[in-house]
């Protein structure tokens, strides 16, 4: 119990100020803490993920709250937030040992998921066997609507490969029908479950819409050389460019396409081309280039988030699941003012109530977000979202994508 | 007799075990009775051979992947033969080409075997079947896992007390004494190698098996995580390779000193970690039970 | 076609070759298998980029100082933590399984300094990342540097190594460690002074390395796997063995990702290393014994 007491007294700084404020500000402050757990990625493989896109939103999302007085129950009193936090060690196994630990040790109240699909889909069975809802929103599956299913309080909150393929496909049809490229398409995937998930989705959507793949290679993870492919997909006389990849991958493609001035009309990468060190990564020259989300980076919840996060975390969130993730606390934060901490009123409110994010207003179709973002680009220096083109907030893509 | 009711009565006092601790004490106890049949098994040959494998992980891997396969195909006791026939396939084939390398090749060799069994795997499953990522939905509770891994831990223990005074045990000492000597007193040293190889890596394939219902969902990455390996053997050479409870008693500290760790410093926790690795390189070399053992005898003569 | 995937393996292998010299030294002279050894060339390399980002000096200026740093590291870690080891084993087998236990937990030490000094994120500077032409086949600049990096330094290191004193002296002990006292050979010092040098080349390659690869610091172990699987085809210990396996290395994964398959590069990697083991343990190119 100790190493709770220590975490808790880290985080206790604001605490008393915050407390002090509440007070001021007229709302009544309960004794009683929330307890609040998760057992994130501090080391390993899953550390980088877990470091951009999940710690820092739970961190401020727990600051701000804090500092607002706490969570506010349905009865209208305040309740701090306490946490208590485990590194899984990117290990699956001890992921499951840390959430029972969570939940038989700490007795905590909530607890929020890990960072990624695996160590999602690792915890599901053990959330559901203990009634906890489980927000699970860096897992991106096709399988959500049979995961919902089978785990009644489970919440899929990123859609699956097929959507962002089809997403992608779309806008590309859009761009052939115009005439700005032809219908040739060079498709790289990341050999592990998320890249299969979208070429096995991708394939079909092209050939539907009439796309031939020029050039359709998979490549293992942990590749970090890419001249050999890159120049491959340049000689396949295609168009676009299309890779479904991850982060080193991702940047270590765009580096590669501007060294050897290869400058196909639509450059799309996967995971990483909405990080905030992509334009780092590609030297200023992001202008034009695709990658998967996107956010509606006009709209003033998102600007306020994004600043929110820049000066609390020292950095900028990325454009994808950073933003559904602190709306997923923020549905959280609601469905507690509403419902209280019992899980089953908890969970009923989260899948039937409308909440107002960051991401905007955010209802639940069969404990799925589905209207998500699939597609955005680097427009003006931010990543803005193109696909759906049809919804509120999308941007026109800029096709062909200015030369390096 | 002692000696083997006292065994007798820890396994049963550890198996009612469940029914008194909350459901983390039991997701301890199926952590530490994972590491001490891996620890165990480990050591069933490298403990006597010195040969340092580091292949640990790929026949865990090999046994969780298995069942990932075959699990909505076949009964659950039909799963864990195949797995355990894959492992022992696996291990007689590559058992077959490497024993005879020695010294750091084959730590070496073992090492890059988890990698290719990887490697492979993934490219099978992405351009033959075109999924990766395989989900486990088995009515297995923890308990259950807990019970069957206490059982393999236990089958384990025996079955190297067993060798151990046998004709296989005498030669795999001789061979980690000296394997010239041993090529000499007429040991077939390929047979008694291989022997020993091919039940050590069927243990750990069956051990990958009856945890991967805890995973869910099993990808290569997942699954075939090399730190397995070396945990493994940190633990058994923490204990004393070569002896019978050595690995199982170096299994336990190292498995909660790692969870203490990691809960209440998840900051610096790989610092800690590291730091205790070369400690116990450094301060135990021979392992615990050997060190208490040399103890014991020093102040028995004085 | 032939030409683009002679070229790109090449300068592939260039600088894989380059990252394997490091240990090829400290595991054939020092006898030490160094597991933490993709971490020292990955403090190395955050190293570069700090200077770069913070002081803007850039890693081509900063490699001479960064080299020698790796130098002084690896010299403190050889006496600090490896001469217990080598003096307790008295030259037999046992130093190896230690050595291989005690770097790993160097490795875990390591990559939690780094984590906690430079944090999780990706790290990636833009330096040199121009296309230059060579034979019509577009190649990055930076690689190109490396690739001059891997020939100038592996070229002084076989040099020296054939036809200086010392260099025969670190031959002496790489080939019989057990003899080269009679001869008056200090081994330790030859062996502290093989470990430092791989260091050196570790952080060598580091530095190159932050100009061209995005990196994070929980990656190292690529590195180490990368640099053992060279090691072990061009024999261990065998310098000019490694330049000639590292490049081989390059080109053979350049084939298979334009000929076969992209997706069975690391498995070909893999395949290849262990059947080098099986057929010849002393490496590619090392003297059968």
């Amino acid at each position: 119990m100790k190493g709770i007491s220590r975490r808790a007294l880290l985080r206790a700084g604001p605490v008393g100020m915050a407390a002090a404020m509440a007070l001021a500000a007229g709302a009544q402050a309960d004794d009683a803490t929330v307890k609040i757990g998760y057992a994130v990625a501090r080391t390993g493989p899953n550390a980088t993920g877990a470091g951009i896109t999940t710690i820092p939103n739970y961190e401020l999302w727990v600051d701000t709250v804090n500092k607002a007085g706490g969570l506010a129950m349905p009865d209208g009193k305040r309740r701090m937030i306490e946490v208590v936090e485990y590194d899984n060690r990117s290990s699956n196994e001890d992921l499951v040992r840390a959430i029972e630990r969570l939940v038989s040790q700490d007795k905590v109240d909530l607890i929020l998921p890990p960072w990624g699909t695996g160590a999602n889909l690792a915890i599901a069975p053990l959330m559901a066997r203990f009634g906890y809802p489980q927000l699970a929103v860096t897992a991106v599956t096709d399988k959500a609507p049979d995961f919902a299913a089978r785990w009644e309080r489970s919440f899929w909150m990123l859609g699956g490969g097929h959507d962002y393929a089809a997403g992608l496909v779309d806008v590309l049809s859009q761009a052939r029908d115009a005439g700005t490229i032809n219908a040739k398409v060079a498709v790289v995937s990341v050999a592990d479950g998320f890249g299969i998930d979208l070429i096995s989705g991708a394939r079909p959507a092209f050939e539907a819409a009439g796309f031939e793949l020029a050039y359709d290679k998979s490549y293992p993870l942990g590749t970090s050389d890419f001249a050999a492919i890159m120049s491959e997909a340049q000689a396949s006389g295609a168009d676009s460019f299309v890779a479904f990849s991850y982060p080193p991958g991702s940047f270590g493609m765009t580096r590669t396409a501007q060294t050897m001035g290869y400058n196909p009309a639509v450059f799309y990468v996967s995971v990483g081309g909405a990080f905030p060190i992509y334009p780092g990564v590609a030297d200023g020259r992001e202008e034009g280039v695709m990658a998967i989300g996107g956010v509606d980076a006009g709209s003033p919840a998102i600007r306020d988030y994004f600043a929110r996060h820049e000066a609390f975390a020292g950095k900028a969130p990325d454009s994808w699941a950073s933003a559904v993730t602190y709306a997923s606390l923020e549905m959280l934060e609601q469905a507690v003012a509403r419902a209280g901490l019992e899980h089953g009123a908890l969970a009923k409110e989260l899948s039937e109530g409308t909440f107002e994010t960051v991401v905007g207003e955010v209802k639940l179709e069969d404990n799925q977000l589905r209207d998500l973002w699939w597609v955005g680009q680097w427009q003006g220096g931010a990543f803005r979202a193109v696909g759906p083109s049809g919804r509120e907030g999308a941007s026109a893509p800029v096709i062909p994508k200015p030369d390096w | 007799m002692i000696r083997l009711l006292l065994p007798l009565a820890a396994l049963v006092l550890l198996a009612v075990l469940p029914a008194l601790v909350s459901e983390y004490g039991l997701g301890l106890l199926i952590g530490a009775a994972t590491y001490v049949t891996l620890a165990s098994a480990w050591a069933l040959f490298s403990g006597q051979t010195h040969y340092v494998s580091l292949a640990t992980v790929a026949f865990y891997g090999t046994g969780a992947y298995a069942v990932a396969v075959l699990n909505e195909a076949l009964p659950y006791p039909a799963v864990l033969l195949c797995a355990a026939l894959a492992g022992a396939a696996m291990a007689l084939a590559v058992g077959l080409s490497t024993l005879r390398l020695s010294g750091v090749y084959f730590v070496i060799f073992s090492f890059g075997l988890a990698e290719l069994v990887r490697q492979l795997i993934t490219w099978y499953e992405v351009n033959v079947t075109g999924t990766l990522g395989r989900y486990i939905f088995l009515d297995v509770t923890a308990r259950g896992i807990y019970w069957q891994m206490l059982a393999l831990g236990a089958a384990t223990i025996a079955l190297s007390a067993w060798i151990g005074r046998g004709r296989l045990g005498m030669a795999l000492r001789v061979i980690g004494d000296d394997e010239e000597v041993a090529a000499h007193s007429g040991i077939n040293l390929a047979r008694s190698k291989l022997a020993a190889f091919v039940l050590s890596a069927v243990i750990l394939t069956l051990a990958g098996a009856i945890t991967s219902p805890r995973y869910v969902y099993v990808e290569p990455s997942i699954v075939f995580n090399p730190t397995v390996s070396f945990l493994t053997v940190i633990m058994a050479l923490l204990g004393g390779a070569n002896r019978l409870w050595g690995p199982a008693l170096g299994a336990v500290p190292l498995f909660l000193a790692f969870e203490w760790l990691s809960a209440h410093f998840p900051d610096t926790y790989p610092v800690l970690l590291g730091l205790l690795f070369i400690g116990v390189v450094f301060l135990v070399p021979q392992g615990i039970l050997p060190a208490a053992e040399k103890l014991l005898r020093r102040r028995a003569e004085a | 076609m032939l030409t683009t995937t002679l070229i790109l393996g090449l300068v592939l292998g260039g600088s894989y070759a380059l990252l394997a010299l490091g240990l090829t030294l400290q595991y054939g002279i020092a006898r030490i298998m160094n597991l933490a050894y993709g971490e020292v060339a990955l403090a190395a390399a955050f190293i570069a980029v700090a200077l770069f980002q913070g002081l803007g000096i850039p890693p081509l200026v900063s490699l001479p100082g960064v080299a020698a740093a790796g130098y002084g590291a690896g010299w403190l870690l050889y006496q600090l933590m490896m001469r217990p080891l080598v003096a307790r084993s008295g030259g037999g087998g046992r130093l190896e399984t230690d050595s291989i236990l005690a770097t790993f937990g160097l490795l875990f030490l390591l990559q939690g300094v780094l984590l906690t000094a430079f944090g999780a994120d990706f790290t990636s500077i833009s330096y040199l990342d121009r296309g230059i032409s060579i034979l019509g086949v577009p190649v990055a600049a930076n690689r190109l540097v490396a690739f001059g990096i891997c020939v100038l330094a592996g070229g002084a290191l076989v040099a020296a190594l054939r036809f200086t004193r010392w260099g025969l002296s670190l031959r002496a002990v790489a080939l019989a460690p057990g003899a080269a006292p009679l001869v008056g050979i200090d081994v330790n010092r030859v062996a502290r002074q093989g470990f430092a040098l791989g260091a050196a080349l570790a952080a060598t390659a580091g530095a190159s390395i932050s100009m061209y690869q995005t990196f994070s610091a929980t990656g190292g172990v690529v590195f180490t796997m990368k640099a053992l699987v060279i090691v072990i085809m061009g024999g261990v210990g065998n310098v000019p063995g490694a330049l000639a396996a590292g490049f081989a290395l390059g080109l053979i994964e350049t084939f298979v990702a334009t000929a076969i398959d992209p997706g069975l590069t690391l498995a070909a990697t893999f395949a290849l290393f262990l059947g080098v083991l099986l057929w010849r343990p002393q490496g590619l190119f090392g003297a059968r014994t």
